[in-house]
């Protein structure tokens, strides 16, 4: 039965009939009804209004977006676990081919786009204003709305399975298929409008940190005193703003093509399919890197940390992540040599992506050298750290192999890259992710991780990681595609994808275990814990933890690298006088970002459906915005010398009695 | 945040917040740059696949393309003026030059709106041939940025009538100028790239 109503089919915008579907979306509605009923009876509606949803205080952003990537991590991992039971064994019926592609298209989007770049932005918001002993970020709403504009975009990429069909063209979404011709539905719209609506959000961030790492350093830290993870984002943010305008446009040409019926990536009319897998990848590597810098970031100062010894090899660290972002704009090509560009074209990237072995082996060695000789303390954050430098290397080596143009047309588009990337991937993203977590947290909260369930976390995940992946590389020799739902028993692949699916269950249950320790950290951890738990040496770890909303009652001077280890061991700048404080300027909430984020999603969900009058006239809720914004004189607030000294002598006098909780 | 003021400088550049507004405005004006790179290097990509349509020596009407050029080029000059205006602190000077700007700017957005009607007429839209599509979204694209900038610089002037010229002010004015200055530069290289070789290729 057909309901058309005002041009609308009604009946065609939830999805009916899949058993897996219906169960998820009884689970959403539930959970929805669920999370607001318990916020009435708990009346913590205003709370969440005030506190959290117009908060433009970059530590609360910042775990915004964290709990926004575990939740995504876990909707990414739901889509993995299901491939993985679907190839577990030779023609299996769970997902139909269909349905596959959606499940592959989704975790692919999700797991980049929608949990590793928030979980790193996440990091970057509550660490790097602290890292440079600033107060906040440059724009502090800009900030909010950045947040608030990846949620909107990551809601409504998530609603596409239940609500009107999910995209089904993989996370690359390659024409011709992406394209209206070969996929009519309104699936695809969902990704195109989506990925616009979080990117826009990204280039802001990029902007903001830009600005922020560049003027808002304190004093005396000078360009070669920053942190190296302040290093990584700043150049991850420049990677940002040269980067995004290209997926924009990309997204952008997408959308004409498919609502409008314009011809840039279309077989007919003189389109080029190609032209998208040039823009898409153009953008598409640099973001690889936009990822895997600032987990380089943690990487360093957690092993720094916990060798208890300053980096080494600081200033060819810096110069190494300069010469990947510069690199990383000039290999797009080696994702489709099979294209036939011809042998010269893809001999120069062959050679290009070569090239970025040796930067980052340089980072290698300098992350052994840093280890060497010092006296390391096994904690769960430098475990992931440790078992990063072995895994990655396993995908850094096989990306080379895939690096050369010729061989690459053995290894292309079979599991050998699936493997590849996730070698790269999960030890470069994840393990630092979680460690950057378990390091920062007392941070942020004032209270630790269980470190027992910690190792239980990191042994479970690692295990399961490497169990899950390593088979693939050799199915992938033998000749198994990526992306098929099924193989034949014939093929004689079954053993070795029954062992990868066994894997995946390891690392659906080190996953579990880190929610666990989550939830027990949460209600048992010892609240007493010091400012500086882990003895640091940078100066997000010279204030509070969790950090008072203004950072720093005196903004601290920096006199060397590794400030806060020099301002420990020289005795300089740690006490407060009392005529050192002074009022405080800091920068109002505002409601404008969550609403601009409520405006965009209802624009985008009428763009995807192709309602294109009520997509036009809701465009008025973003302009209302805008010019709303435009007059807003609001100039923040001071703080007073009394709250300031009342809130500082709370945490001082706690410095006396600190546990041991590293062991 | 506030504090910092520094008054020797002038008047946009005197807190530490103008400063990194500007600061990042620039930056942004660096996506701007990739983003119009993207869309011309499409062009490129696309521009003699006629498919059967059009072709730039059917549609193109210099005569009308050199007064938009004029127009959009004098009204860069007179946002020149206007920021001068008000680095003399003369808020009516700054106003009238500012509104002058505007309207070369809406003129040159009227003639573009004729252009697109033309095209249509001669039955070359959007959905005729890749080359129709890159050229529409090119020349619409910078047309989108002429358009969301005089509504832009009209809250701006609306808010210098009302508050006179402060710092936050000037800094709004300042960050539009170069904005304005910006989509001067596109259209060169449209007008080059697009127009003059289209015709003379």
């Amino acid at each position: 039965m057909e309901v058309t109503i005002v041009g609308i089919k009604w009946d065609e915008i939830l999805i009916t009939g899949d058993p897996i579907i219906l169960g998820s979306q009884i689970a959403i509605l539930l959970t929805s009804l669920g999370i607001i009923g318990g916020l009435t009876y708990l009346k913590k509606w205003k709370w969440l209004w005030r506190e959290w949803i117009t908060t433009v205080d970059h530590k609360r952003i910042g775990i915004m977006y964290i709990v926004a990537a575990v939740l995504m991590f876990f909707r990414g991992g739901m889509d993995g676990l299901m491939m993985k039971a679907q190839t577990a064994r030779p023609e299996m019926s769970i997902l139909d081919s269909q349905h596959y592609n959606e499940v592959f298209t989704a975790h692919g989007v999700i797991m980049i786009l929608f949990m590793a770049m928030p979980f790193l932005i996440g990091l970057m918001n509550v660490v790097i204003p602290l890292q440079i002993g600033a107060r906040d970020v440059a724009f502090p709403q800009l900030n909010a709305l950045s947040f608030w504009l990846f949620f909107s975009g990551a809601m409504l990429f998530n609603i596409a399975f239940v609500v009107g069909g999910a995209p089904d063209a993989g996370w690359t979404s390659y024409f011709p298929l992406a394209g209206k011709e070969f996929s009519p539905g309104i699936g695809n719209n969902y990704y195109a409008i989506s990925l616009q609506i979080a990117g826009l959000g990204t280039l802001m961030t990029g902007i903001n940190f830009i600005v922020t790492i560049l003027k808002m350093r304190t004093k005396g830290m000078t360009l070669m005193r920053m942190p190296m993870f302040t290093w990584t984002t700043l150049i991850t943010s420049v990677i940002i703003v040269a980067a995004f305008p290209i997926f924009t446009v990309a997204l952008a040409l997408m959308t004409f093509d498919r609502l409008y019926g314009t011809h840039f990536f279309t077989v007919a009319a003189g389109g080029s399919d190609m032209l998208w897998a040039n823009l898409f990848w153009l953008w598409g590597h640099p973001e690889v890197y936009i990822v895997i810098l600032p987990a380089f970031g943690m990487f360093s100062e957690i092993i720094s940390t916990f060798s208890r010894k300053q980096l080494y090899g600081y200033k060819s660290m810096v110069v190494s992540i300069v010469a990947i972002a510069v690199l990383s704009m000039l290999v797009w090509v080696h994702h489709f040599y099979t294209m036939g560009s011809g042998a010269l074209v893809n001999s120069f990237f062959s050679i290009t992506t070569m090239m970025i072995a040796v930067p980052t082996g340089v980072k290698m060695f300098n992350w052994l050298f840093t280890m060497r000789k010092g006296r390391i303390k096994m904690t769960t954050a430098m475990l992931w750290s440790l078992a990063f430098v072995p895994n990655f290397v396993i995908g850094g080596v096989t990306g080379v192999m895939l690096a050369m143009g010729a061989a690459d047309y053995q290894y292309h588009n079979t599991l050998f890259l699936v493997a590849h990337f996730h070698y790269v991937l999960i030890p470069g993203v994840v393990f630092a992710v979680f460690a950057g977590l378990y390091y920062w947290w007392p941070k942020m909260f004032g209270f630790m991780l269980n470190e027992k369930l910690g190792k239980w976390h990191f042994w479970l995940f690692v295990i399961g990681f490497n169990v899950t992946f390593m088979p693939m590389f050799f199915l992938g020799l033998n000749g198994a595609v990526r992306r098929a739902y099924t193989y034949s028993a014939e093929s004689g692949f079954a053993p070795l994808f029954m062992l990868s699916a066994v894997g995946s269950v390891i690392l659906a249950a080190g996953f579990a275990v880190f929610c666990y320790n989550i939830y027990w950290s949460i209600r048992y951890a010892d609240r007493n814990i010091s400012s500086d738990p882990w003895d640091a040496r940078t100066l997000e770890w010279a204030t509070s933890s969790p950090v008072q909303h203004y950072n720093f009652a005196k903004l601290p001077e920096v006199k060397s690298l590794d400030a806060f280890w020099y301002m420990k061991k020289n005795n300089e700048g740690i006490t407060l006088k009392d005529e050192e404080i002074e009022e405080i300027h800091m920068p109002s909430n505002s409601g404008l970002p969550f609403l601009m984020c409520v405006a965009f999603g209802i624009v985008g969900f009428f763009l995807i459906f192709e309602w294109h009058l009520l997509a036009a006239v809701s465009t008025v809720l973003i302009i209302a915005g805008l010019i709303y914004r435009s007059f807003d004189y609001n100039d923040g607030y001071h703080i007073h010398k009394d709250e300031i000294r009342k809130t500082e002598s709370t945490w001082k006098k706690m410095e006396g009695k600190v546990n041991n909780h590293v062991s | 945040m506030s504090a910092n003021v520094n008054t020797s400088l002038p008047l946009e550049y005197q807190t530490e917040q103008s400063r990194m507004n500007i600061l990042g405005f620039w930056i942004f004006l660096g996506a701007e740059i990739v983003l119009f790179a993207t869309l011309f290097s499409v062009y490129g990509v696309l521009y003699k696949n006629y498919a059967g349509g059009p072709t730039h020596q059917d549609i193109f009407m210099m005569k009308e393309v050199m007064i938009q050029t004029v127009l959009l080029l004098t009204s860069s000059f007179t946002m020149g003026v206007a920021i001068w205006e008000m680095r003399r602190n003369n808020k009516k000077g700054l106003i009238g030059w500012f509104i002058l700007t505007l309207l070369l700017g809406a003129g040159f957005l009227f003639m573009e709106i004729n252009e697109f009607i033309h095209y249509i007429h001669e039955g070359a839209t959007m959905q005729t041939s890749a080359f129709l599509s890159s050229l529409f979204v090119l020349l619409g694209t910078h047309g989108a940025h002429v358009t969301f900038g005089i509504f832009w610089a009209t809250m701006v002037i609306i808010q210098i009538a009302k508050r006179g010229l402060t710092p936050v002010t000037a800094r709004k004015t300042f960050i539009i100028g170069l904005y304005w200055h910006f989509l001067d530069v596109v259209w060169i290289f449209i007008f080059t790239f697009v127009y003059l070789k289209g015709m003379v290729l």
